[in-house]
């Protein structure tokens, strides 16, 4: 099954993990097989949010919600069920600082 | 050939006893709580149908495991969902009849365990862990539950519902945790059945009775629990339930009325209940390995110990409460411990330390401080302070027995 580790930081605390650190963390799960991708992103105020009405597209700037953490990465991971998801996601660097929420890959019903 | 009312009543009393162990074992099987839900009930109706036929079998339990999940596998067939099945890793090719492997001890209780840490799993929330552990480990009905949390039934509902969907969904596994893992999950499973005890114990008056059954029900799984997994705060939290609950009869009086310790008939406390607990709490105390559930429980096993209220050991409970502090800092452990000085050393030492903890800003807002604090100036005759202290106490209490009690206590100091 997959598993979408989704890494939130505060602000402030967007670089307070070392890149080295998560490349590396990055490189453990590779090697463990887990590892179906992973990016770090750029801070969300270089975001632009994009909705379609009635047809029309409509862009603004910035994120969609106000929150005091925002999304710095993700980890899409292969484990066998949530405890091993969760046991992955506790060696990601920035569980440290920020959190690291686990959502379970849906497949589409089609 | 029995009789069918026996076979009946047979099926009944098995149903009683081992439709728990049959379900649990049941989800192993099915991988889904629904599929094993209905085969369960299935298994039981053929029962029904067949033993007063065919005699009742030499292992029912193991009878009802592989006829339920046999209908399950031909319910699904039937309905071409083969796929689905073979995707929840049930092998259908192997219907035949394994009953000795559902028959063994070992592995049946070891589902039990499984369908405990999954129904109580920490990414579950902590009322659906609460609710599905009554439902699926305690067999309750979802309008029993409903009935004591006084919440109503299609909330309740809604929230096993729910939850069932977040273990399929997000494949909460079926295990029972290992190594560095263990105690944190053991800590989730025992604050859900210490929940579930105080939820009966805390009775508010008018549903106290459903109430009582709550705390029964948590007794149960507590032993359940040690059964299973003989862990030390395992044991010292079933001990620390029955020394609260050996107390149940004599805490508030015929009117309903709070009665506090010290007031309390101790000829009514349940010697069997302090007996038990008192042996469980030596037990966990051997092991080194114990926590706060233990020094609670001991602390518990002190009072139970004085065959009067002036014979208490005071000086063994506030060293328990040194000790309870050490293992979990907290405010409210401070403010128990400045009660038990208190009564070692006199109000007005009890009096420094609960100010020591309202000066620095903890506690503000807890009852319990604040009507502790009250007590000890009502002792030490200062009855203005008393009174303001009763005062804040009622204005933060929400439990009706409780605040017909301070409101004596205020109108003796006023």
């Amino acid at each position: 099954m997959k598993y979408l580790c989704l890494v939130y930081l505060e602000r402030g605390k967007l670089r307070s993990v070392p890149d080295r650190e998560c490349a590396a963390c990055g490189d453990g799960f590779r090697k463990d097989g887990v590892l179906l991708a992973a990016e770090a992103l750029q801070p969300v105020d270089t975001a632009a949010t994009v909705r379609v009405r009635n047809g029309k597209v409509s862009v603004v700037d910035g994120p969609f919600a106000e929150t005091k953490e925002q999304l710095a990465g993700f980890y899409l991971l292969d484990a066998a069920n949530l405890d091993a998801a969760i046991e992955a996601a506790a060696k990601i660097p920035p569980a440290r600082e920020g959190s690291i929420e686990v959502r379970a890959v849906r497949e589409l019903d089609v | 050939m029995e009789a069918p009312e026996d076979v009946r009543k047979k099926v009944d009393a098995l149903y009683v006893a081992e439709s728990r162990r049959v379900l649990a074992t049941l989800i192993r099987l099915l991988g889904d709580f629904d599929a094993a839900e209905e085969a369960l009930q299935d298994a039981f109706r053929a029962a029904l149908e067949q033993w007063p036929r065919e005699g009742v079998p030499a292992n029912p339990r193991a009878w009802l495991v592989s006829t339920g999940r046999f209908k399950a596998i031909d319910g699904l067939r039937r309905r071409a969902r083969f796929d689905a099945l073979e995707d929840a890793g049930v092998n259908a090719d192997v219907a035949v009849i394994d009953s000795d492997a559902w028959a063994d001890r070992e592995a049946v209780e070891d589902d039990r365990l499984r369908l405990i840490f999954t129904c109580c799993h920490p990414a579950l929330a902590p009322d659906a862990q609460v609710a599905l552990t009554l439902r699926e480990v305690c067999g309750l009905t979802t309008e029993e539950i409903a009935r004591a949390f006084l919440t109503p039934p299609p909330t309740l509902a809604q929230r096993i519902v729910r939850a069932k969907a977040k273990i399929r969904d997000a494949r909460i596994p079926y295990q029972v945790p290992q190594g560095p893992e263990l105690p944190d999950r053991l800590d989730a499973v025992l604050r859900v059945i210490y929940l579930v005890f105080n939820e009966g114990y805390a009775a508010s008056s008018g549903a106290s009775l459903m109430r009582n059954d709550l705390s029964a029900e948590a007794i149960r799984l507590g032993r359940l629990l040690v059964d299973l997994l003989p862990e030390p705060e395992a044991i010292g939290l079933l001990a620390l339930m029955l020394l609260h609950e050996s107390r149940r009869a004599s805490r508030t009086s015929e009117s309903g009325e709070l009665v506090l310790l010290e007031d309390q008939d101790r000829s009514r406390w349940d010697q069997a209940q302090i007996d038990e607990g008192r042996r469980l709490v030596e037990r966990a105390l051997r092991t080194r390995r114990f926590g706060p559930y233990t020094i609670q429980a001991a602390i518990s096993a002190v009072h139970a110990d004085a065959r009067t209220a002036s014979e208490t050991d005071w000086n063994e409970i506030v060293e328990l409460y040194d000790l309870l502090w050490r293992s979990d800092p907290s405010p409210v452990i401070e403010l128990n411990r400045a009660v038990a000085v208190a009564m070692r050393d006199g109000p007005g030492a009890g009096l420094a330390l609960i100010d020591a903890i309202l000066d620095r800003g903890d506690l503000l807002e807890y009852r319990l401080a604040h009507a502790a604090r009250a007590d000890l100036c009502r002792r030490l005759g200062r009855s203005d302070e008393a009174r303001q202290s009763y005062a804040r106490a009622l204005s933060l209490t929400r439990q009706e027995p409780e605040r017909r009690f301070l409101e004596r206590r205020l109108a003796e100091v006023s």
